[in-house]
């Protein structure tokens, strides 16, 4: 169990920086955003790790489990909208890049930048 | 078995994380990332927590995928250039790595009912909810009434991502709803020769909206509630837009309700704060909505959850929308 819930911490931290890793190292604007979706993820999956109780359910009452051991609901709470407010910043993420591509007709980085240049 | 079957999740959501950032194909890329999202939301489950796997399931793998294709077929759908100070950026990565897994050697043991984590106000929640809220699903009960402030602001922020797409995407050519295209060949929109996918979505479409329904109004007694019901019926309605076209499904769910939906989402969860001010209580206070302060809370939850799924929907399928229309230019 103490190794398992180790690795769920390890491969948060790899996620992270793979995430980090395309957002630093990439170029193209996309490929930045799909690393951005990989980093949040990474954030989600340590917050959930978090509220996990050994033995415990999730946190909905039913006949019988009142007095059950329950997960931590409030990690849940956060993650939950976070991952649809994600969404929506992704998406306007991604309303950014179209334009971009419209008015520089490209979504590489440098190329963007010596246009600017110019 | 679980556990072998965590160790096995964990080790595939790294791989999928490794074969997204190489490849440079970005369709690839993005069909990765979906596989990335089920995996996750697979990890969710064996955690408990159920709401958030059926949040990442109809969102992470459903809807993030359709968008993401439509900026590709906007821009471009392959990484023209290689990566520069490829080395550099690796060095720095790696070291960071390193101290954030020198850090998790600290952090309070998986699974430990002593860790910091739930000493403060979640047992709480779990003590007060039968009580004061008497819902059995303590996250909702949390999102919707003790936490309501917060899921307020989060509805103002997708409404207003939903407000910042429609700027930026539907600039200089007018209204996405107005414009149709000529009269062109039907079997080129959405799949309609494609027979398979037709009969399959057809049948589906349905279903799922259905389901999206008793999400959203089960949530108080299982897993769901206006965010994860919000997300799947606008999947339904994507799903559709991609068999039969986008005008077809603008027919059946013209632009205009879109934007009424996603305002009117917003507007009933504030008026229900206010309605709780004027009948006595606090903002937000769902106890003075009903003489029984339960029977109070249980109406407040139905309503701002309402609320809820009506701006997620709107908002996802106007973003949905404003990407589909572009394709035209």
């Amino acid at each position: 169990m103490e190794l398992l819930g180790l690795y769920h911490y390890w491969v948060f931290a790899v996620l992270l920086m793979i995430g980090f890793y395309a957002v630093v190292a990439k170029v193209n604007l996309v490929k930045k955003l799909i690393g951005l979706s990989l980093f949040q993820s990474a954030v989600f999956l340590l917050y959930i790790t978090m509220g996990k109780v050994t033995g415990g359910t999730a946190p909905i009452f039913q006949d019988g489990n009142v007095d059950a051991l329950f997960s931590n609901p409030l990690p849940q709470v956060l993650i939950l909208t976070a991952i649809v407010v994600g969404i929506s910043t992704t998406a306007l993420g991604l309303g950014i890049v179209v334009r971009i591509k419209e008015e520089y007709g490209s979504i590489e980085e440098h190329e963007i930048q010596e246009r600017d240049r110019r | 078995m679980t556990l072998v079957f965590s160790f096995f999740l964990l080790t595939l959501l790294v791989i999928t994380a490794v074969a997204v950032v190489r490849t440079r194909n970005l369709f690839v890329a993005v069909m990765l990332l979906g596989i990335f999202s089920l995996l996750i939301a697979a990890n969710f489950l064996l955690l408990d927590a159920a709401d958030v796997a059926l949040t990442e399931a109809a969102v992470g793998a459903g809807i993030s995928t359709v968008l993401f294709l439509g900026a590709l077929a906007l821009t471009s759908e392959r990484e023209r250039t290689a990566t520069p100070h490829r080395w550099l950026s690796l060095a720095v990565v790696v070291s960071a790595t390193l101290v954030v897994l020198y850090a998790t050697f600290d952090k309070p043991s998986f699974g430990d009912p002593e860790a910091p984590v739930h000493q403060h106000v979640a047992p709480w929640y779990l003590e007060k909810t039968p009580e004061a809220i008497d819902v059995p699903n303590v996250v909702t009960a949390v999102l919707a009434s003790f936490r309501g402030y917060d899921t307020l602001g989060e509805v103002f922020v997708v409404f207003t991502a939903g407000i910042g797409v429609l700027f930026l995407l539907s600039a200089q050519h007018g209204h996405a709803a107005q414009r149709r295209p000529d009269a062109k060949d039907e079997s080129d929109i959405g799949l309609r020769d494609d027979l398979i996918p037709r009969v399959v979505g057809r049948l589906l479409v349905p279903f799922i909206v259905l389901f999206g329904l008793y999400v959203q109004f089960h949530g108080d007694y299982g897993p769901g509630g206006g965010f994860q019901a919000g997300a799947l019926i606008a999947a339904a309605f994507i799903l559709f837009a991609l068999v039969e076209g986008e005008e077809r499904t603008l027919e059946a769910l013209p632009f205009n309700t879109l934007l009424a939906l996603m305002v009117s989402g917003a507007l009933l969860y504030g008026l229900v704060g206010l309605a709780g001010v004027f009948l006595g209580g606090n903002f937000l206070d769902y106890s003075v909505l009903a003489e029984d302060p339960v029977a109070g809370q249980h109406l407040g939850i139905l309503l701002i959850e309402a609320g809820v799924g009506l701006t997620v929907t709107g908002v996802l399928l106007v973003i949905f929308h404003a990407f589909a229309a572009r394709d035209r230019f």
